[in-house]
């Protein structure tokens, strides 16, 4: 399938490049589709060629030992996925897969290569790509390793609880990240943990806290949370205050 | 009535990636925005929620003590 010069204008690697130049590097864009929940990378395997979401969204993600899946990455239209491996050569890091029916567009390690070398603008530009992404996992990495967030969001669980009288507290994820001063995608792994730990129980749009006396001792570990304000559409697709305390 | 996630209509930009990630056609586009349809099929996965980078949709839930 031949990919349309718009869908390249939007794309980060390629800006500021003019329409002669684009032309020349469409020619080496391949596009292709993926249905929904097709596994487009496989986390460990080998891959040659940088994607670029033309439609529709990809999930990029690792997943445990025990089968637990930790979200990377939402890419979203104009982005683009398998960075590290394309450059590096070793395996991929982590899977890709569509969240809906998708559109993308994609380049092998060769022609890449070709493009670098006959465009410097685009490897100024892989730069910048880049230094974002290693930003935004250096974000995720804090939030996994030292920031306890089970224990912070047991704590919000329990100071925003109803009890029983009048229409009970609402919170979303979103809210919940920006609380607890972490990404959204950490949020939901959070919740499982502690349905896992029988402290909540999660009934569709309703969280039941089953154990009170569990969520206390969980909340207890809670750390005060730092500040760090995050851009939206990041890992963190929340923007936190900066000083904001639990 | 079911709950269904909110949208706020003054924060979409139509760009439809919540129609697009919903399994459950709970999410339809009217006019230059979106808005959330009883269909019985949402199971708040909160994946409209996850995709939609103006913030204008939200899945929140009721914390029960
Ligand atoms: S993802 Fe957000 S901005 Fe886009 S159509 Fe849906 S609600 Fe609107
Ligand atoms: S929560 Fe899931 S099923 Fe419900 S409207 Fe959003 S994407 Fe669709």
């Amino acid at each position: 399938m031949a990919v349309q010069i718009e869908s390249l204008k939007s794309i980060p690697y390629f800006s500021g490049l003019n329409p002669a130049e684009l032309e020349a590097i469409r020619k080496y864009v391949f596009e292709k589709t993926a249905a929904r929940d097709e596994v487009i990378l496989l986390e460990g395997d080998t891959s040659d060629a940088l994607y670029f979401v033309v439609s529709g969204v990809v999930k990029v993600f690792k997943t445990s030992a025990e089968g637990k899946e930790q979200i990377i990455r939402i890419v979203r239209p104009g982005e683009s996925f398998n960075d590290v491996s394309v450059f590096d050569g070793a395996p991929n890091p982590t899977s890709a897969q569509a969240m809906g029916p998708v559109v993308i567009s994609g380049i092998t390690r060769n022609d890449l290569q070709n493009v670098l070398r006959d465009y410097p603008q685009v490897a100024l530009n892989v730069n910048k790509v880049l230094a974002g992404q290693v930003r935004e996992l250096m974000a995720l990495v804090e939030d996994l390793s030292f920031k306890h967030v089970v224990n912070r969001v047991a704590k919000i669980l329990l100071e925003n609880a109803g009890n029983g009288a009048g229409s009970p507290p609402r919170l979303t994820q979103r809210e919940m990240a920006a609380m607890a001063g972490t990404a959204r995608e950490i949020i939901g792994r959070s919740l499982k943990a502690l349905e896992q730990a029988h402290a909540i129980r999660l009934d569709r749009n309703r969280i039941m806290i089953t154990d009170r006396e569990t969520l206390r001792e969980m909340a207890m570990m809670a750390p005060q949370a730092r500040g760090r304000a995050r851009p939206v559409g990041s890992a963190a697709g929340t923007t936190r205050d900066e000083g904001q305390q639990l | 009535m079911i709950a269904m996630p909110v949208i706020d209509q003054g924060k979409c930009d139509g760009c439809g990636l919540c129609i697009n990630v919903c399994r459950g056609d709970a999410v339809a586009m009217v006019g230059r925005t979106v808005a959330a349809v009883e269909t019985g099929n949402c199971d708040w996965c909160t994946d409209c929620e996850a995709v939609c980078r103006t913030g204008a949709i939200s899945c929140s839930y009721e914390i029960i003590g």
